[in-house]
This record gives C-alpha cells, structure tokens and sequence, in this order.
C-alpha cells in the first residue's frame, strides 16, 4: 500500500493539517502536499481512467509532466475538469472527484473497451462504422463521444477573475531549479533587469531532493542562498507558481501566473498572464524521465523512479512498501538508495545495461540491495494495482526468469531536456546519442527581429544532468545573456561542485528487447491515450510513416501531457519499424502552451460588459434612463428605438416616425464620423477622395459626396461643409470615421505626400443632434439665438452661431427628406444642449427616434444606406448617382476600376423601387426570381433586395432593391423569394417614395 | 486492395495486426507522367482521385514535399458547410458538402462525416439581414438553410449565452447538414484511393524548377530528379506563389497566417458548429472532446507556420463571451498553418499563363471544406483543358475584369 | 509577435500597436492606364519566401505609414524606413545583402 511515512517530506509543513475530499471520501494531508502526494497517503493509488480503454490509472509522475492523475476539481462557479493532481497544491477543503469513468472509479463499464482492446488497435475507427451511411452521426460517434472526453463539463459561469500583464525585461529565465537560479545569479549580478519564473512552489527544483554540494553547502541551503541573493537584487524579480507557457517571435514570452490556485479563499484575480517582451530568455526547464516500454507499464503502481523519491523525499509518502527499480541508468539508483534509507524494501534493481552502473550502483549494493544487470520486465502483475513482476533478461524474448513480489515499480529511462520552449519559437534540436536524447543544437537558435538567437538553454534543459555540469552550463548561460545585452560580467563566480560521474546509460526503447506482438500489445508508450507499442509499429506497417502521419493515426502525444512522456519513447519504436536512425524520424513539433492554460486567464478582464470598449456619446446615459432599446453599432451602441410603456419595437419606431414627420424629433447623431480636412491641397485632395467635385464647393455650403475604393466599389458617404478656403468637414458613417480616416492618412502620407494637408478625426468633439420635421425650425427659434430661416439659413448651407446660449454650427442637411436642422456643440455641452431642446420641443410633442426610424424615413425618401443599398461589390452607377460622379475630373480614386468591362456592363443590377401588389414586406434579403437555372442547377436571378421596411408613413411595405435593367423596367411586376420555397410579386417603382420634389426639405 | 470493415478488424486480430498492408505505397518517380499534381494535400489528392474516377487519367504523380496531408488539410477546424452567398460559391462549396456526405462510403475509409449542423450567429442588426439574404440565397441554389430564431439557438447549442450584455444572440444562419469531418482522414482517405488506382504518392519530394517550353510546361525538376508530364496542376496552399514564381507568372494572392487552438478534451456538451462572426471565433466540439477553436488571419505575409499571440486572445475573449462555461477549460495546443488570400478572399480554380499548367490555390480559410468539390472542379479543368461549370467562375481573369467572387458582403462572413 | 521601430516616433512598437498595410512600393495606376498594369497595382502580389518589402502604420502610436523591410521565412526585420521614398534605403539593402547576398523584389536588388 502507499502511506505517508512518519517523518521525512521537505515540502510538508505537518503542523498544517488540511481536509479534502476525493470522490467524497474525507481525506487529510498537510500544507505542502499536492493532491497526488496526498491522495498516494492515504492509499490512494488509483486516481483515473484512461481515454480509450478506461483502464485504471494511477499517478506516475511527480509534476507537470503527468498524464494519468487528472481530476474534476471543485464544485459550481470554481469547477474544473482535468485538473493534475500532482501540479494541485493541496488546500484546505479542496473537493476533487476521478474522471472518465461510470458508474465509479473502481467499477467502470467502460472497461469493457479493455477486454475488447485487440480490436481497438490504432486508427481502428478508419477502418470501420461505415455502414449503413446514418451510422456514423447517429449511433457511433455518440458512443465514442461518450465514451472520451475525460473530465466533465462545467455547468456554471466562472466565479473567478483573471488578469493581464505587461512586462518588459531584459532577460526572462524560466525554470526556478538550480540552473535557473545560477543563470539568475550570473545574469543578475552584471547589472540586467531579470525575471526568473518557477512554476511550482518551491526553488531549487530536483536537485532539492536528489542532493548533492555546491559551493561547500549541501544543495538545499545553496538554494536558500541564492533565493536570499536574488530577493536583495533590485534589478532581479522572482515568481513562484508561474509557468514560461510559450515563446514567440521577437522575444515574447508568455508566463501564466497561478496566483490563488492553492489558496482559492484569497483575494484577487485567480490567474495572471503575463505578456513579456525581453531581451534574451533562459530556459532553465530541466528534464524529465522518461518511462521504459514493457508489459503492464501502465498498471497503478509503476511509477517514473524520479517521481518514486520525490513522494518519498519531498512529501514524505511511500508509494510502496516494495518497490523494484528498473533502470537503464544509474540515476534510478538514487531511488533504490532513497526507499532504502525510508526504511522501505526494495527487492531488486533491475538494470537493463549488461555491464551495470557506477559508484551510485555500488552504494545501493553497499545498502544490501540486490542488483541484478542485463535484466529487465517481462510483466508486470496486477490489475488496478502492481502485484509483483515477472523478470527476464534484457537481450531475450521475454522468457520469465523470475517472478518477484512488489506493489511498486520504479522505472526510469533515461531523461529528455524540456526543449519545448526553445523550440516554440523555431529553435532547432539534434541527437546526443551517448544520453539517447534530443538537445538544443547551439548553432540553430531561435532569431529575433535582429537575426540573432535570443533563446540560450541552461542545465539539464542543455543536455548536461550532473550536478556540476549543470551548474557550469547555467552560469554561462546567465554571462551569455547578459553579454549579448552587452553587459559586462558582474561579480557572481561559477560555484564549484565536484563531479559525480555515472556510468553511461544505455538505451531501451523495448523490454524485454526481443518482445513479441503479445507483449508489445501491453508496453504501454501513451498513458492516458492508450497507445502501446504494437500501435506505432502497426502505423508504420501501414505506411503512416512520418512521425506526424504516426502521431495523428495513433494519437501518440495528442493527450493533455502533449507526449511529454511519451513522444522520444514512441519516435525511438517508429524508427526502430522504419530501421532508420532516431534523428532522421524527427519530432512532431513543439507548440504552446508547454503546460494547458485556462482561457479565463487567455481571456483576461475582458467579459461581459468589459468584453470590449464601449463609446458612448455625451447623450447616452440620457438613452439609458429613457429604457432605450440599444443595437451595437461599432464599439458604439446606438439607441434602436425608444420604446414606451406597452409598445412594442415596432410601434415605437411607427411612432416616433409619425410625430416626426408630423411634427418634429430628434436624433442623437453624435456617432457619425466628423474629419478635417484642411490645408491649401484640401480641396485638390477631396476631389481625388470623392467621386463627385469637392473642390468647387463654396464656404458656407455642404455637398453629398461618395467614396469608392481603388475597386471602384462605394465604400462611404456622407456631407461636406467647406469651413473656409482652406478647410473642409467631411462627415462618414458611423462605421466608417476610423477606416476613412486612416484612408485618408494613407493617400496623403503614401501617395500625394507633397501635397499640403492635414487631417484631424475630430468624430468624439462634437456632440451632433439632428431636429427633425415641420416644426424643426420652430423649436430652434424657441431656443433662440442665430437666424435659421431658410433665407439665413438655407438648405446645404451651415451656419456657425448660438442656440439657446450654446456655441453651435447648425447644418441644413436632411437624411429624412423633412426639414432638418443638424447641430453641433462641443461634446462637453451635449447632454446639456439636448435637454435644452428637449424644453424647447415640449409643446410640439417633440420626441427621440432611433436608428430604425432613421432607416424607415431614408428609404421612404430613396437614399441609399450604406451597408443596405452597398456591399462591397456594388458601384455608384449600380444606385443612380450618376449625378454624384464627376464627369469633369481626370481621375479620383475608383474611376480606372470603374472601366473595366463589369463595371460598364448594361447588364448590372440597378437601383429600383418596389412595391408588393399585396402591401406587405419583402423578407429582407430576398432575391428576384427569374426563369430557369444555371449550369450548376441553381436558380436563376434578377435582383434582390437591399431595404425593405413597412412604412408608417404611406402605410404599406416598400423597399429598395438592385434589378436587372431595373430602371428600365418601371411598372413591371417581378416575383421576389421566400425561404418556404413561396415567392411575393412586386413592381419596379421609382425608389423615391415620399416627397419627389424635395418640398419638404427645402422649406 | 483489401477493404476495410469490422471483418477484417477482427480478421486480422486474431494474428495480432500484422496482416495489415500498407495504405498508400511509397514509390520512386517514374520518368514521365500524363498529369503531375504538386502538393499531396487535400485538394490535391482530390484533383488526382476525381481524375482518375471521372476521367479515367490513372498515370498520375502526386509530389508532395512533405508528408501528405501535412499543410492545411492537417491543420484545420475540420468545419464543412456551403451556407455560402454567391452562386459560384455555393455552387462549390455544396458540390463537396455533399461528396462528404457519402466519402466514408465512396473511399472505404472512415473519414466521420459528422453533419451536426453549423450554426453563425448573428449578433448586430446588419448581421441579421446579411444572414437573411444568404437565407434567400440558399434557398434557391439549393443549400439548405434557414435564419432561427435565438431560442432555437439555445436550443441547439444549451452552452451558448444568448444575452450577453453586449452583443446579444438575435438569431443564426443554420444548416443543419453542415458538420465536421476527420481532416486527417480526408488525405489519407484520398491517398489510399489514388495509390490503389495506380497513382504514385511522391512525398518528401519537393519542386525546384518548373520546365517549360513554347508556353508550355515539359516537367518538373525536383528534389528526386526531373519528372515530365503532359499536364501540370499546382494545388499548394500556403505555397502557390513560391511555385507560380518558378513556373514564371504572379498570383493575386498573399500567404499569411491562421491560427487554430484546442482545449483539454471534456466530456459532449456541444452536437453543433458555432461560428460568431461579430465577435470572432468559431468553436466545435471533437470527438474525442477537445472543444476546437479559430479565428481569423494574421495581418503580415508569414511562412513560418507561426501566428501571432494576440489574435489567439481576441479569438478566446470571445469565445469565453459567448460560451461562459470554457473560462475555466484550457488551451491544450495552439498551432498556425499559412493560406493563400487572394484580391476578393475567393479561390482560384482556373488556367496559368503556362497552356498546360493549371492551380487551384487561394481557399485562405476555407479550403479544407471544399476538398472534394475543389478536386472535382480542378480534375476537370485538367482532363478537359478548360473550366466546367463549376470552376467557371473562379478563374483569375476576374480580377482584370473586376468580377469578384466577394463572400465578405453577406455578413463579414469568415470562411 | 512582432516588434518593429517607427521610423518616426523611434518607438520600437508592438505589433499589437501597429496595422499590417500590405505590400509596399505598389506604382498606382490610374485611369488611362492598360488592364495588366492595372490589375498588377490591384491584385499581383510578390509574396516572396524570404525579404519582402512591406507597408505598416503604427496606428495606436503616432499614426505614421512606414516601411519595413522582413524576411517571410525568418521574421528577421532588416530595416524600417518612411513611406515617402520610391526605393529602400541603401542601407537596408546592404544589410540585406549580408544576408541574402544576391537578392531581389521586384526591381530592387
């Protein structure tokens, strides 16, 4: 059984006791623990269910590289799937439940996929569930869905807050180990801004457990040092519980602070992402063990020899009571010695190297442990729980020499350097063939803007795993960092460590060697996707031979550990299939996140009504008490309507019509875009910008005027005042004032950068309330002030003067073909000029209207909209405004694409008006059915619709469409869509349905 | 060769797998060929099966530099729809939809067809409209959709938060035999059925010239050795300029790009494809359960399969607004693949300056759901030397002409 | 995540400061000009694997257009220099040349 020792466990505080519960069993453990480390106290071995077969699982390694121990952490707003239990710092009431399993942990019917597995092998599902056709969507995909996904879904809304981080260093070292720490200490001390990032709670990282001296101090207090150093160096920051997740180009590095994972009662945001931008980064991110393949490697039980210590070491936990250690290098050995002096038995070594180990092996031996060399598995017994072993030799096909009881089994492989974050970025590996591992090869690091490497591996992340060499690796990782800052060494000194040389490992990619089909059916290489040996070699057989083509067929490496244990295990058995060497099959590559991040953290404060900014004009607050029904407009929301006590969207908006064209309203038409344009080439400029002449307007005069794009495509429209000689306001929609603004920029700064002009986007300055209706003027003359007659002021004129006591410029410009007055004031004196107005207006029952009777007054009038009547592809000639397109000048943007033969083609769909026979709406979007079908079975068309409203005015639908020969065809009856498959008759009338003369407007 | 079925699982479980033959063979070049497909990715293994099937032209090469289906094909949201606007495009989109329909059945070979539905939603009052009018639309090119209501979006998709303080759901475009589809499959799919035609699958082999003569291409040099064909078709998304540079002409196109993103597996809680094109990003569920996520293109021209860091953000912000429940789900993996963006976000299907070489190129973001109706089209125009009707309208001379195929009018739609 | 320096304001900028803006050098063709120019200006990219000359504007800084010389396969920044000019400066080109000796775009070398 697993147990907590009675004394040991550098990480524990026992004096701290903390209850959790583990699917509802009541459990202790102490501060210090993580959820694995506790959970293996109180005998806890099995903690999952692997994805495919949902075979049991218990934890096999110690950090973030675990694939097996995942579980649902917490309840409600704070629930989690798929959380590791060995990176879960225990606290106090922590509620955690096993996954992927049913009815429980113990009992899972989906076992039987087990029992099936021969004829689950890999990529099983290409080959099959074809049939009949239906199958797949309704019957099997629902089982296979069911039956994967590992954690549950979360029901709630996040309780929890998350945050972002700007930062800037120049040097980001990320792992807290030895190495990072002396990296730190060199790079530090030569006068660089430096963050050192760890992403557990503790510095010092293996070496804490696995020992050894440095600088004359045993390591642990070398590391308490060296934290003490940092801390006084003001130029060095530390983080604990943050994780290097990626690195991307130009020296951006990604850290994910867990700020109150372990402390979930605490205040504060719970995950942190940093956005860092640095100079050099240090991958200090050590290695990590990998796993040898024999039969039953996946039983609860055996464990990584690595891991085995640290529970021992660090948590004070004995995975076992016998455990035996299989090895293809003397590291292990540390284990065997570790469980020993724990007072726990270890059976055997079983060294899978002929000639055995160094003075590490001589140790163990000396502590009465039996070693036996050129041995290894053949099996491993047991079902949800190591029994014992079966031994055989190495070099054979399996025969069992041997059995041995055991209820744990610590293995080790060898180790492979974290090079994921030296690779994010393109930083290239090569093989070392004497430690059977990929290492950063120098010479390919990753480039920055500059060319040069900004990634420098340090420690056991470089390849080096002896203490000493790992120690002088970091320290001139840390002096080339600050060197390539130009920095100058500072003070630290490369601490000295004597040498501890091991006896070479030898490589083991299949125990026994000669293994046969049924015992690679059982060597497991992905834990918690269930891909075994017999599958990547059956990917090969099949021709998926690229390691991308195997990893995808099998799923080697796809579960949420990303192959940390598995992926060099299942290259090395392809390339062994493939007989080629190891570094001619390569490794899939290496993407971010190194460990999964939460997408609250990616997300940061940005939901709900921060999701994004929000512009507001001076007058909104104003919409909001009114109960305003809003749509998004843009970052803008703009009131739709204002709806009164019982009405519904549409009476209000039939409403708010009516008493403006009866009377009067008004609009808060602050949003729409308001640019300057001024200097001696301005008018010179607009001619190029608008279709239409700009430049011939005269001071105190506006114009309308269209955009096109180089494609000739209306892009925008809106009015032009001329101010004065030399300066021009030009309003754009209220999509448009950014984009047109930055097109303007474009064309001045890129193209006519002689050319004498300025711009400014003066939109957010002015508030600008349109008063709308018969009684418009009357209102202002209520107000008081300037003359707005129509002889002072008269239609296409604007007048700069006072209303009411308020600094304004009054526009007699119309967008609802009524008499219309738009007024701007400065933004400060919007809300109060619109109350102003809003006395004044009293006695005509004057009244607010929104976008949607904005839209239903324009199409009444036959103005165009843009985003409505255009769409990217649609023209000025498409909407008869030919009147609006110089035939005068040379050239303005979109007149040479206006050539082109589409352009000119008689056949384009026109403006029209159209009224249903029947006086109902046109569905919006309908299109005009014509006879027969295209070459591609579709049906033939005519036209379509770009507006279509009910208007209250004339009290029928109308709408605006493009047709084929459409202005030709005046009176003609054209069928238009439905989607039931029914279609609506309409005539081609004249888009201009109210006022054809303009007699209202120009009063 | 040997069909696949739960048979002959079982068949070759009782001898532990080691009966299984090889997919696709791993030939050397021969020294000519009728037709030279460039790119093993799933337009390009399309081209070559539809030639063979339709056209009966079987002594084919299909050279690939990589692995096959190792560009995009491998690297997408594996989302399939053609709830397109335009003709031209529905017209193609919807020829493949409807090949996946029967492409298990079609390639013996499950590459799981999943027609749960896509759902865009609309959450802007123009956006209602534009998803109307291609309502309208599909109505009478025979797609079928419909525009629901934002129950029935609830209803389809209970993990959707319909009112969200800012951009409420006011309603989605819904086809319902839209889906997912197992995009590894699709090329390997293809791969084993073009080898047992006769077909030679040429990977890790990668053009360095292209040879031509009088207008017209004589063969491919390549890092196996020259090959010649008759005819030349360039299918190389994320490369088309690199090759139409070395057989001598420009494209109207730019390589940039797009990135893609997975959660952890969890168990199902979402049969539907959402895609919210207000707020950017797009979501599924896998099969294995990983809730699968993309957004739109990076700005800049990039080669190097890498995106930048910020549109991910954008991408989750706003999926986290839309779906609540993922904040506290993770990020498994991010990934970038580059695609071809041409002048109107439309592809290329169509005729080269060279009189035998022909491309299929510029899908930007949606080519993986064209697969096999880009391959019909594309075989075709190669067997036929001109365009049928479906590619008719894809050639490159509409940009001349200033005819766009412009999807982005509808709704900003994203591919 | 690229980082780029406004030849203006000095600021080595954020790329989430900065608006990518297409190909740079583009010659407008106007009316009177013949399709294939003008469908060149419109539509033909060079889309190089390698330096690709190309326009930004550092649109949350000082507003500015500007020109930056990088390479497509490395993100390698050669040089940013402003928008008015018909050519990259010689500088940016030697730099260039030190990396790609023998290159061209277009009818720059």
């Amino acid at each position: 059984m697993s147990t907590r020792l009675s004394t040991g466990g550098k990480y524990l505080n026992r004096s701290d006791q903390r209850r959790f519960t583990f699917n509802g069993k009541q459990f202790t453990g102490y501060e210090g623990d993580t959820l694995a480390s506790a959970l293996l106290a109180n005998d806890q071995m099995l903690m999952g269910r692997s994805f495919k077969y949902h075979r049991p699982r218990g934890v096999v390694a110690s950090g973030a590289e675990e694939p097996n121990a995942l579980v649902n952490l917490g309840t409600g707003g704070t629930f989690e799937p798929n959380q590791r239990a060995t990176t879960t710092e225990l606290f106090d009431g922590l509620t955690a439940t096993s996954q992927n399993h049913w009815p429980s942990l113990e009992f899972d019917i989906g076992v039987a996929n087990n029992a099936m597995a021969r004829f689950f092998p890999a990529g099983f599902y290409y080959k099959t569930f074809m049939a009949p056709r239906a199958a797949w969507k309704h019957v099997f995909e629902p089982i296979v869905r069911q039956s994967a996904g590992l954690g549950q879904v979360p029901k709630d809304r996040d309780a929890d807050t998350y945050e972002h981080f700007y930062a800037f260093y120049d040097v980001v070292i990320v792992g807290g180990g030895v190495a990072g720490l002396q990296a730190a200490l060199a790079a530090g001390s030569a006068g660089a801004k430096v963050l050192l990032m760890e992403q557990t709670a503790h510095l010092g990282g293996r070496a804490v457990i696995d020992g050894g001296e440095v600088d004359g101090k045993p390591v642990d207090a070398w590391v308490a040092d060296a934290g003490e150093t940092l801390d006084a160096m003001p130029n060095v920051t530390v983080r604990l519980r943050m994780m290097g997740a990626g690195v991307y180009d130009h020296g951006y590095v990604l850290g994910y602070e867990r700020v109150r994972d372990h402390d979930p009662m605490a205040e504060g945001p719970r995950h942190r992402l940093w956005r860092i931008r640095t100079q050099q980064i240090v991958t200090a991110t050590g290695a990590i063990e990998r796993p040898l393949s024999f039969a039953g490697n996946d039983i609860p039980g055996v464990m990584l020899a690595s891991a085995v210590r640290d529970y021992v070491d660090g948590y004070g936990v004995s995975p076992g009571d016998r455990t035996v250690v299989v090895t293809n290098n003397d590291d292990a050995y540390r284990t065997a010695i570790s469980l020993k002096k724990a007072g726990l038995e270890v059976p055997v070594i079983l060294d899978a190297r002929a000639s055995g180990g160094g003075a590490l092996a001589d140790e163990a031996k000396g502590l009465g442990i039996r070693v036996e060399t050129g041995k290894g598995i053949a099996k491993v017994k047991g079902g949800k729980r190591v029994t014992g072993v079966a031994v055989c030799a190495q070099a054979g096909e399996g025969a069992v020499l041997e059995e041995i009881a055991c209820d744990a089994v610590a293995m080790s492989g060898g180790w492979s350097p974290v090079v994921h974050l030296w690779s994010h970025c393109g930083g290239k590996l090569f093989w070392d063939e004497d430690q059977a591992h990929f290492r950063p090869d120098p010479n390919r690091p990753p480039t920055s803007h500059d060319g040069k490497g900004f990634v420098i591996p340090a420690g056991s992340a470089n390849g080096p795993m002896d203490l000493a060499e790992v120690m002088g690796d970091a320290h001139a990782a840390g002096l080339a960092a600050a060197k390539a800052l130009g920095l100058k060494s500072g003070k630290a000194a490369a601490p000295k460590v004597a040498p501890q040389p091991e006896a070479a490992m030898e490589p083991v990619w299949l125990m026994p060697q000669g293994a046969g089909p049924k015992l690679r059916m059982k060597a497991w290489l992905d834990y918690q996707n269930d891909v075994k040996v017999s599958d990547v070699r059956l990917a090969a057989q099949e021709g998926y031979e690229s390691v991308e083509h195997t990893k995808r067929y099998t799923t080697l490496g796809m579960a949420t550990d990303q192959g940390k244990l598995s992926n060099i295990n299942g290259l090395a058995v392809l390339s062994d299939a493939l007989n080629q060497p190891i570094p001619a099959t390569g490794t899939t590559t290496f993407r971010p996140p190194y460990t999964p991040i939460s997408f609250g953290a990616i997300a940061g404060e940005a939901r709900a009504d921060t999701f994004q900014p929000l512009r507001k004009t001076p007058i909104h607050d104003w919409h909001e008490a009114q109960g305003a029904f809003f749509e998004p407009v843009g970052h803008w929301r703009r009131p739709y309507c204002f709806p009164r006590q019982g009405e519904t969207h549409s009476d209000a908006v039939n409403r708010e019509i009516n008493q403006t064209r009866k009377s009067v309203g008004l609009l808060d038409a602050s949003t729409l875009g308001k640019i300057i344009v001024k200097g001696p080439d301005a008018g010179r400029f607009l001619d190029m910008l608008y279709t239409n002449m700009m430049s011939t307007l005269k001071p105190g005069k506006c114009r309308y005027g269209l955009m096109c794009n180089e494609n000739g495509f209306l892009i925008d429209d809106g009015v032009v005042a001329r101010i004065d000689e030399d300066t021009f306001l030009c309003h754009t929609t209220t999509g448009g004032a950014e984009r047109i603004h930055g097109w303007m920029e474009d064309w001045l700064q890129c193209e006519w950068w002689d050319w004498k002009v300025f711009t400014a986007n003066v939109t957010e300055q002015f508030a600008q309330i349109a008063v709308v209706g018969p009684n418009a003027r009357k209102v202002l003359e209520k107000l008081g002030g300037m003359d707005v007659s129509k002889d002072a002021l008269a239609f296409m004129e604007w007048k700069d003067g006072q209303l009411g006591g308020f600094d304004c410029r009054a526009y007699r410009i119309s967008f609802s073909g009524e008499l219309s007055y738009e007024i701007a004031v400065p933004a400060s004196q919007g809300r109060a000029f619109w109350d102003a107005l809003l006395v004044a207006g009293e006695e005509f029952g004057m009244m607010p209207y929104g976008t949607e009777a904005l839209h239903v007054m324009r199409a009444e009038k036959g103005f165009i909209m843009i985003g409505d009547e255009t769409d990217g592809t649609v023209i000025p000639q498409d909407l008869g405004l030919n009147w609006a397109i110089s035939k005068k000048k040379e050239d303005f943007l979109g007149k040479r694409a206006q050539e082109r033969p589409h352009m000119t083609d008689p056949s384009r769909w026109k403006l029209v008006g159209l009224e249903t026979l029947d006086g109902s709406v046109i569905p919006d979007g309908s299109y005009a059915i014509a006879e027969g079908t295209n070459a591609n079975g579709q049906r033939n068309t005519q036209g379509r619709v770009t507006s279509t409203y009910y208007s209250p005015t004339l009290e029928k639908g109308i709408a605006m469409g493009l047709v084929l020969y459409g202005p030709d065809r005046m009176g003609e009856v054209i069928e238009f869509n439905k989607v039931d498959g029914s279609t609506v008759a309409a005539r081609i009338v004249d888009p201009v349905f109210y006022d054809k003369d303009g007699e209202k407007q120009n009063v | 060769m040997r069909r696949y079925s739960a048979f002959a699982i079982a068949r070759e479980a009782a001898r532990y797998h080691t009966g299984w033959e090889r997919a696709w063979a791993s030939p050397e070049p021969k020294k000519k060929y009728d037709v030279i497909i460039v790119g093993a990715g799933g337009h390009g293994l399309a081209t070559a099966f539809y030639l063979g099937k339709n056209f009966g032209i079987t002594n084919v090469a299909i050279i690939e530099k990589g692995w096959l289906g190792g560009g995009n094909t491998g690297r997408n949201t594996t989302i399939i729809r053609s709830n397109y606007l335009q003709d031209s495009s529905a017209a193609i989109y919807e020829k493949a939809r409807s090949l996946y329909e029967t492409m298990s059945q079609d390639l013996n070979y499950n590459v799981m067809f999943s027609p749960r539905g896509v759902m865009m939603l609309a959450q802007t009052e123009h956006e209602v409209r534009g998803y109307q009018r291609t309502a309208h639309a599909n109505a009478l090119q025979g797609v079928k959709t419909e525009f629901i209501g934002p129950e029935r979006v609830k209803e389809l998709c209970p993990i959707i938060c319909i009112d969200g303080p800012r951009y409420p759901v006011l309603g989605a475009l819904w086809q319902e035999r839209g889906g997912t589809g197992r995009h590894d499959a699709v090329a390997w799919g293809y791969a084993r059925a073009c080898s047992d035609m006769g077909m030679d699958i040429i990977q890790k082999c990668e053009v360095v010239g292209v040879r031509s003569s009088g207008g017209k291409v004589v063969g491919v040099d390549t890092t196996k050795g020259p090959i010649d064909c008759d005819k030349l078709g360039l299918v190389v998304a994320g490369n088309s300029g690199a090759l139409a540079n070395m057989a001598g002409f420009r494209l109207p196109m730019e390589s940039v790009a797009l990135q893609a993103l997975v959660s952890e597996p969890i168990k199902p809680c979402m049969d539907v494809v959402v895609m919210a094109n207000t707020v950017h990003g797009y979501m599924s569920q896998s099969d294995k359960g990983e809730m699968v996520i993309g957004g739109g293109t990076d700005g800049f021209n990039n080669y190097t399969q890498r995106g930048s860091f910020h549109h991910i953000e954008e991408t989750v912000r706003a999926l986290v607004e839309t779906f609540p429940i993922i904040s506290r789900l993770k990020m498994l993996r991010q990934w970038g693949g580059i695609v071809d963006v041409t002048g109107d976000r439309s592809p290329v299907i169509g005729k080269t300056p060279l009189g035998n070489c022909f491309i299929n190129a510029g899908w930007g973001t949606g080519g993986f759901k064209a697969i096999p109706g880009g391959g019909w089209a594309t075989a075709e125009l190669i067997a036929k030397g001109e365009p049928g009707p479906l590619a008719a309208e894809f050639g490159m001379e509409r940009f001349i002409e200033g005819r766009f195929i412009d999807e982005s009018v509808a709704a900003g739609v994203a591919h | 995540m690229l980082t780029l320096q406004c030849p203006y304001c000095g600021v080595w900028a954020e790329e989430t400061e900065l608006h990518a803006e297409g190909e740079a050098h583009l010659k407008r063709f106007g009316p009177g000009s013949d399709d294939a120019d003008f469908e060149s200006y419109l539509f033909m990219r060079e889309n190089p694997k390698g330096v690709h000359f190309e326009r930004w504007r550092h649109s949350h800084g000082c507003g500015k257009f500007f020109h930056a010389a990088r390479c497509t396969m490395t993100l390698k920044v050669f040089g940013t220099y402003p928008a008015q000019t018909l050519e990259p400066p010689q500088d940016i080109k030697d730099r260039i040349s030190e990396t790609y000796p023998g290159w061209t775009w277009r009818n720059f070398k």
